[in-house]
């Protein structure tokens, strides 16, 4: 007898997987991790003030995504500070700033959980919400298609892409919105503090079975998507923590694809 | 200071594709270039030398649009396709990347078309590698028919045979000088050896923050403000002619000679007709 949470469950967790293996891809190709992480602990700020204002969650993710994203571009026109730094700066000081207003609204806001936004909530997803996540993993891979030429190209070289005529700052930016929209929705699958695992984990674990960009976009989704059954399936039977559940599947994938790459030669 | 402008060599078409008028540059406090000006018409090859932090790089960017000069113009016609090699491209072992996936960043191509540019640079047969498999020589190659997938009337190398072999280098600028042959676009490198490519180039503009002098590669070579820069540097290194009896490819793998003729000048990528 399978529970509708448990269906829910799942149909979120493939639903964050579809999108946060194709985007993962570009985050790894772009050496963007920590810049993923940076946003993901911003988005508990994002969270936190969206909720104050009575607003869907996304929406705080994604404008404090582009606050974030603006103040890194100002940091970085002076160069003393390598950008490691910088988003370190940035990550640290808006997690904080998030755990203060969440601190603030908690008290006002009967049953908002601060362990369900670091570490996820999965099996707690209701049917709006699945709904949500259905729509936007639509429309964020109808955008990643429509950008995978460019995103493709600037990921090479951007002088070169920039030569051709691509706009890389536009793509730059489109790209960082679709990771916070990543990002939003994934922080009810595996939280806040666990968001970049799902991004670079499958797509690290794709990259040497992969010859091409599409192949490493596939497996890195289809990786995601048996991380997201194996996570579930051990929280579901051994009553483990979704979220990390899914994070340490992902993990052991990438150590087995590891040992086995070894004998493998793309 | 002596003017060594003449004429473009080339005949027929004298359209100015690209120029520099009176450019300067200036990042945080330092001149990069002063009063610099450049023209480039169809059909010619002018190749820019200079020592290291001479303003190359920056120039070339420059005429791309890819900085911004703090004074001066910079005239592109309207329309003109730009071919682009950069300086340094180094594609991280993490994106996998064949051949095909490159050429087809720039645009959408079909596969008879990504063959027959791979064809005008004699690396056909690489179409399916994986780009961080190439060689030096085989990469920069690479990179030369990705600039002609848009059937440029510009190419812009900025040097274009760094990372390859010495041997390598002189096929690469012969080939560089059959492609502007057949397509009659025009090219501007830029080199750091004056003798390399002086059999392939029609123009010479010897930058040092500003134009020392510019002309045709062997009045250059012979120029005092030329000899004041590099001659210094060249004294000791004379050049190195000598008889082979293989060739290389752009592997460097040795490659027997047709025939028997001894042959001063390597024609490394002979063996590909």
């Amino acid at each position: 007898m399978i529970d509708s949470f448990i269906i829910n469950a799942l149909l979120a967790g493939i639903a964050l997987a579809l999108v946060a293996g194709p985007l993962g891809c570009v985050v790894v190709w772009r050496r963007m991790a920590y810049f993923g992480d940076t946003l993901a602990h911003s988005a508990l700020l994002g969270v936190a003030l969206a909720v104050s204002a009575e607003l869907v969650p996304i929406i705080g993710v994604v404008c404090i995504g582009v606050v974030l994203a603006a103040l890194l571009f100002w940091l970085e026109r002076r160069r003393e500070l390598s950008p490691d730094t910088l988003l370190g700066i940035l990550s640290h000081s808006a997690l904080a700033l998030g755990l203060i207003v969440f601190s603030l609204i908690q008290s006002r806001i009967p049953g908002i959980d601060l362990m369900a936004y670091l570490f996820g909530d999965i099996l707690a997803v209701n049917q709006a919400e699945i709904a949500w996540m259905l729509g936007g993993t639509v429309f964020i891979l109808l955008v990643f298609a429509w950008l995978w030429r460019p995103l493709i190209a600037i990921s090479v070289n951007e002088d070169l892409a920039r030569t051709d005529g691509v706009r890389v700052e536009l793509v730059r930016f489109v790209f960082m919105l679709l990771l916070a929209m990543v990002i939003a929705a994934a922080i009810k699958v595996v939280g806040i503090l666990l968001v970049t695992a799902l991004l670079i984990i499958p797509a690290a674990s794709a990259r040497a079975f992969s010859s091409t960009p599409v192949q490493m976009v596939v497996l890195s989704t289809l990786v995601a998507i048996t991380a997201v059954f194996i996570g579930l399936a051990a929280s579901f039977y051994q009553d483990l923590p979704a979220g990390p559940a899914i994070v340490v599947a992902a993990a052991t994938g990438f150590f087995i694809t590891r040992i086995s790459s070894a004998r493998y030669q793309p | 200071m002596p003017s060594l402008q003449d004429k473009p060599l080339n005949t027929g078409n004298d359209e100015v594709l690209i120029s520099a008028g009176n450019l300067g540059y200036t990042i945080r406090g330092q001149q990069i270039l002063d009063a610099v000006s450049l023209q480039l018409h169809a059909n010619e090859i002018v190749t820019l030398i200079g020592p290291n932090g001479a303003g190359k790089t920056s120039l070339v960017r420059i005429l791309l649009g890819l900085e911004k000069a703090t004074s001066g113009k910079v005239y592109r016609k309207p329309g003109v396709r730009i071919g682009y090699v950069p300086q340094k491209l180094h594609i991280d072992p993490v994106l996998p990347l064949r051949v095909r996936d490159f050429l087809l960043t720039a645009g959408r191509f079909d596969t008879a078309r990504l063959n027959h540019v791979l064809e005008e640079v004699q690396m056909a047969h690489l179409l399916g590698s994986a780009v961080q498999t190439l060689s030096g020589g085989e990469f920069q190659r690479v990179l030369l028919a990705r600039a002609l997938l848009h059937k440029p009337d510009v190419l812009v190398l900025d040097e274009p045979a760094q990372g390859v072999d010495i041997i390598g280098q002189q096929a690469l600028y012969r080939t560089i000088k059959r492609i502007r042959d057949r397509r009659a676009c025009g090219v501007l490198m830029v080199s750091h050896d004056l003798h390399l490519v002086m059999a392939s180039t029609d123009q010479v503009v010897c930058l040092n923050t500003h134009i020392c002098c510019t002309g045709h590669p062997d009045d250059v070579s012979a120029h005092p403000e030329y000899l004041k820069i590099f001659g210094q540097a060249m004294e000791g290194i004379a050049p190195y002619s000598h008889h082979h009896d293989h060739s290389h490819d752009a592997r460097g793998n040795v490659v027997p000679l047709a025939g028997e003729q001894a042959v001063v000048e390597q024609e490394a990528d002979c063996h590909d007709r």
